[in-house]
């Protein structure tokens, strides 16, 4: 195991790991490759020339309904989310930090929103703006039912990172005469930036990719997802994987992004 | 774990600042408990009024009946469904905890550098990050009947005709929901892997264990509480699960949480209201079941 030679176990394990990787990628890279299909082919292989047909496809507004408009939808609520998230899942995490009544309930009130099923937060908001007399919406209703599913993690990410986190840096900058605020901005957020931009990074994912919260709460205009789905029962070309491969290609630039924010942040902390 | 217990927030403050900081607790914890108020508590509440509303094609109506449950609990069709739904999460939650171990196993014991764990588990980690619906419709032309599986058993010779049912069946579900929940399970056993005290395994080897009487004896009874979150994770992912049944069975195939979803588009929303009573009920036991076994709160 440890031992200095690589034992079968290890090369065993390593094929086992490969297949798991090909099991992942595989079938993304397959839609990938058909969306370049040429503008005869179908659905499946083998690939009838190549071609960006599909991607300017994708722009008419006739083939794929609202493509632009749900898109621009998805990245605000996105945006909204990650920022609530991160500031929201911040302040429970110091509070956390600090004994309170009502402590382990909140606790397990955001252990709940992580398993109470995503069709009940749906329809239980989708009823709630309804007997009220809201209007759902993406921004309104939707953007609640998202955060019930992004706050947990948020919060449970903030809760390893404290639990993880030596008070004694704060207390030295209080023995320096650092007032609390100081200690908080100048020592805190510092050491714990790297997580909350993985916080940000899932918050934003989350919502953005999110389909079965957003069902009944998204009132007159689909998200991203929703339109997405519409697509899989009635279109019929390779547009589908064009638009597969361009929100994939999205999703893939805010998580190199990201990363490599905190990679670049803890190598500058290093280098100090 | 010593690491966390010592740096657990101790008495800091003085009597006189202790009652600022617990306002301060109270208000940073505000914000939390309010979203989670309004966005889940209540409409779980308002679920539950509704479940004894009555209802007709167009409207319902505040009442006191009990028929929606009746009708739910009292048809084989709900039973079924239910049996079929507990059916997919057993599998799924076999095969995922199966692959969950060894791949985490493999990067917490088998990569010897923390730079080639945080690629190797990134590399693990990116797909979950993407859209689910795109991951599922991946699928079509790998399975499909002229699709890449196909193609390549047929020109094997290995079957005479295209298989039909590598899509739209069970099997189709089961692979699907495997490919999209099973880093839920990866990533809480490697966190406990990862915490596991390298000295152990030395002192059991110098005791004169086996690799295998190690990992049978040592490290699988100390990975059990990540086996334990990974579950939950999956197992309450399966039970909701109405998308990947509905894309990958074609239709064929139903679950709890479809049904609701059917119920909801016929407007049907005191019977849908009170299928989620009995479905949240039901997760609920799971995992209260399963928080017996493990404190959530130890293991972050």
């Amino acid at each position: 195991m440890i031992s200095e030679k690589r034992g079968r176990e290890f090369y065993i394990l390593a094929a086992f790991f490969g297949l798991f990787v090909l099991f992942l990628y595989g079938p993304l890279s397959a839609v990938f490759i058909l969306s370049f299909q040429g503008p005869n082919g179908g659905l499946t292989f083998p690939l009838n020339g190549v071609s960006l047909h599909w991607f300017a496809n994708l722009f008419e507004t006739q083939a794929v309904g609202d493509f632009g408009g749900s898109f621009f939808r998805s990245f605000t609520l996105g945006l909204m989310v990650m920022v609530v998230t991160v500031v929201v899942s911040l302040l429970a995490g110091l509070a956390f930090r600090r004994k309170f009544r009502g402590a382990t309930a909140l606790f397990y009130l955001a252990i709940a929103s992580l398993v109470v099923p995503s069709i009940i937060i749906s329809l239980g908001i989708g009823v709630l703006f309804q007997q009220f007399g809201f209007q759902p919406a993406w921004y309104s209703s939707a953007f609640g039912a998202h955060l019930t599913w992004t706050l947990p993690f948020g919060v449970l990410i903030m809760f390893a990172v404290f639990n993880r986190f030596s008070p004694s840096y704060e207390e030295a900058a209080r023995d320096l005469g650092a007032s609390a605020w100081q200690s908080f901005v100048h020592v805190l957020l510092p050491m714990i930036a790297p997580s909350l931009i993985g916080v940000g990074l899932f918050g934003f994912t989350l919502s953005y990719d999110e389909f079965a919260r957003t069902l009944m709460t998204s009132g007159t205009y689909n998200t991203l997802p929703l339109e997405i789905f519409g697509m899989t029962t009635n279109v019929t070309t390779p547009v589908l994987y064009a638009l597969g491969t361009v929100t994939t290609l999205f999703s893939l630039l805010i998580i190199g992004t990201s990363i490599g924010f905190i990679l670049s942040m803890n190598r500058r902390r290093r280098r100090k | 774990m010593s690491d966390a217990e010592a740096n657990a927030p101790k008495a800091l403050f003085s009597a006189r600042s202790f009652s600022i900081a617990s306002v301060s607790a109270y208000l940073q914890a505000l914000p939390l408990a309010i979203i989670l108020g309004a966005f889940l508590l209540l409409p779980i509440m308002m679920i539950v009024v509704v479940s004894f509303w009555d209802y007709d094609f167009a409207s319902m109506y505040p009442d006191f009946v009990t028929f929606n449950y009746g009708e739910t609990l009292g048809s084989w069709v709900t039973w079924k469904t239910y049996l079929n739904t507990l059916k997919y999460a057993v599998i799924v939650w076999a095969i995922t905890l199966v692959i969950g171990f060894w791949v985490a196993y493999f990067l917490a014991f088998h990569i010897r550098t923390a730079t080639m764990q945080t690629l190797m588990f990134l590399v693990c980690t990116v797909p979950f990050l993407t859209s689910n619906i795109i991951r599922m419709i991946s699928w079509i032309p790998v399975l499909g009947r002229n699709g890449l599986v196909n193609t390549a058993l047929v020109n094997m010779g290995i079957v005479p005709a295209p298989v039909e049912w590598l899509l739209y069946s069970d099997f189709a579900v089961v692979l699907a929901m495997v490919h999209l929940y099973s880093l839920f399970m990866v990533t809480p056993i490697f966190n406990t892997l990862m915490r596991i005290d390298r000295s152990l395994v030395e002192a059991a080897r110098d005791a004169g264990a086996s690799g295998w009487q190690i990992l049978t004896n040592v490290i699988i009874p100390l990975a059990k509480p990540g086996m334990a979150i990974g579950t939950i994770f999956v197992v309450t992912l399966v039970m909701a699960d109405f998308i990947t049944v509905q894309v990958m069975s074609g239709g064929q195939s139903a679950s709890v949480a479809l049904m609701m979803k059917n119920e909801m588009s016929l407007l049907q929303y005191p019977a849908a209201a009170a299928n989620a009573v009995i479905l949240l009920t039901l997760v609920l036991i799971m995992v209260a079941g399963i928080l017996r076994i493990v404190d959530i709160r130890k293991e972050l």
